[in-house]
């Protein structure tokens, strides 16, 4: 599986930001995956802290937020929950739908320790 | 997928980036940061990079996947066979180990570039980018990219390609779309291999097999062929032609397509915007102070 590249990736990141923000340390990483973005929430999970070992965010929180699945009909125009493998609409049951949530792997959020004086 | 103009805010996480969204408040002396930005941003960038490589040239280039032994290598000998004379063709082929791949198209007088991926389950843009600094794209038409056989992670690396194909050999089960919803949904075209054994297996039904595809809200056609048998070839190679002319349609009007993989927003930044400036931060500084 690839949850140790996606967590190294991850940690880029976090450090980047972190640097443009002249912080010295990451407190928190808030970051939201949906069932359909190919990544599992517990392996990523365990991956994380090898990822994180030495880094600014060695020390960080890693908030995984699982995101619904929730799709819009192009026929009907309901939203509606959906599961994985079943992406109808789940008023009508067309299969002219879009994805509305679930597809995602985004760093949304990040807590930053800044030197306050 | 972008980080620059909100197209990563879904209904999902717009409280996030609302004054009043749940995670809006922090400890005081700490500074909170939305980012939004996808934890494959780096990966997508250099596909975007590649998809020029190729748009500049009008080249067509599709990503092949499936599990290990569905027939991608049967399929690209056979196309060539079929193409050879009518346009030029180039491979990338993606293994964990062995040039084997590549010499079975080498053989057939097609440039193919061999990536051993060592013990990486799929192939990601920067090693695509690599492979193509090795290949004369000069007056080619088609770059197939043959992904490592895998029906999971490759569905989640951009590669800088057009279109997703996704082989399915009969021997497999015509539930494998419902299995592996993120694979199938990604799909542009779904290829079902092998077909000639369809009459000696009574367990591959293909209707059901379109049936899981359709629950995964996927137009994609679905195409039967035996490509080591020269079966039902021609809807297939009809495909490729269609493909190449839009492609070529696209590249003389400075037009590109992602695959579907790719989420709706992304369709939003084909035109010519290549900002570098892809963060975009929210400074919430909280310097209360507590006496």
């Amino acid at each position: 599986m690839h949850e140790l590249s996606i967590c190294q990736a991850l940690i880029d990141q976090v450090e980047n930001i972190a640097r443009e923000n002249e912080a010295v340390a990451v407190k928190a990483i808030w970051v939201q995956v949906g069932p359909l973005s190919g990544a599992e929430i517990p392996l990523l999970e365990h991956a994380y802290p090898f990822a994180a070992a030495g880094s600014m965010a060695e020390d960080a929180e890693l908030i995984l937020e699982s995101m619904p699945i929730k799709v819009h009909c192009r026929s009907c125009g309901a939203e509606s929950e959906a599961t994985p493998n079943k992406l109808i609409c789940g008023q009508c049951g067309d299969y002219h739908t879009d994805l509305v949530s679930g597809d995602e792997m985004l760093l949304a959020r990040l807590e930053l320790d800044k030197l306050t004086h | 997928m972008c980080d620059t103009c909100g197209c990563n805010v879904t209904h999902g996480n717009a409280h996030l980036v609302t004054n009043d969204g749940k995670l809006a408040q922090t400890e005081d002396g700490k500074s909170a940061i939305t980012v939004l930005q996808n934890l494959l941003s780096e990966n997508d960038h250099q596909a975007a990079h590649n998809r020029e490589h190729f748009d500049r040239r009008g080249i067509l280039a599709i990503n092949l996947m499936s599990s290990p032994g569905a027939g991608k290598t049967a399929l690209l000998e056979a196309t060539i066979d079929a193409l050879g004379d009518e346009m030029k063709i180039a491979v990338i082929e993606g293994d964990l180990e062995t040039e084997n791949d590549a010499r079975r198209i080498r053989d057939k007088g097609v440039p193919a570039v061999q990536i051993s991926t060592g013990s990486a389950c799929h192939l990601d843009a920067h090693m695509v980018h690599d492979a193509l600094h090795h290949m004369d794209l000069d007056g080619i038409d088609i770059v197939f990219i043959e992904n490592v056989g895998n029906l999971v992670c490759p569905a989640s690396f951009d590669l800088g390609q057009h279109r997703n194909i996704t082989l399915l050999s009969v021997t497999e089960g015509d539930d494998k779309p419902a299995k592996y919803p993120v694979m199938f949904r990604a799909s542009d075209l779904v290829l079902l291999t092998k077909a000639d054994l369809l009459e000696v297996l009574d367990d591959f039904d293909p209707q059901q097999a379109e049936h899981h595809l359709r629950h995964l809200a996927s137009e994609a056609p679905v195409l039967q062929i035996a490509a080591r048998r020269d079966i039902d070839i021609d809807s297939w190679i009809q495909w490729l032609r269609d493909e190449l002319a839009a492609q070529q349609d696209r590249a003389e009007n400075n037009e590109t397509v992602r695959p579907n993989i790719q989420p709706d927003g992304a369709a939003l930044h084909l035109d010519g915007d290549h900002s570098h400036e892809h963060q975009h931060h929210h400074h919430h500084n909280h310097d209360h102070n507590h006496s």
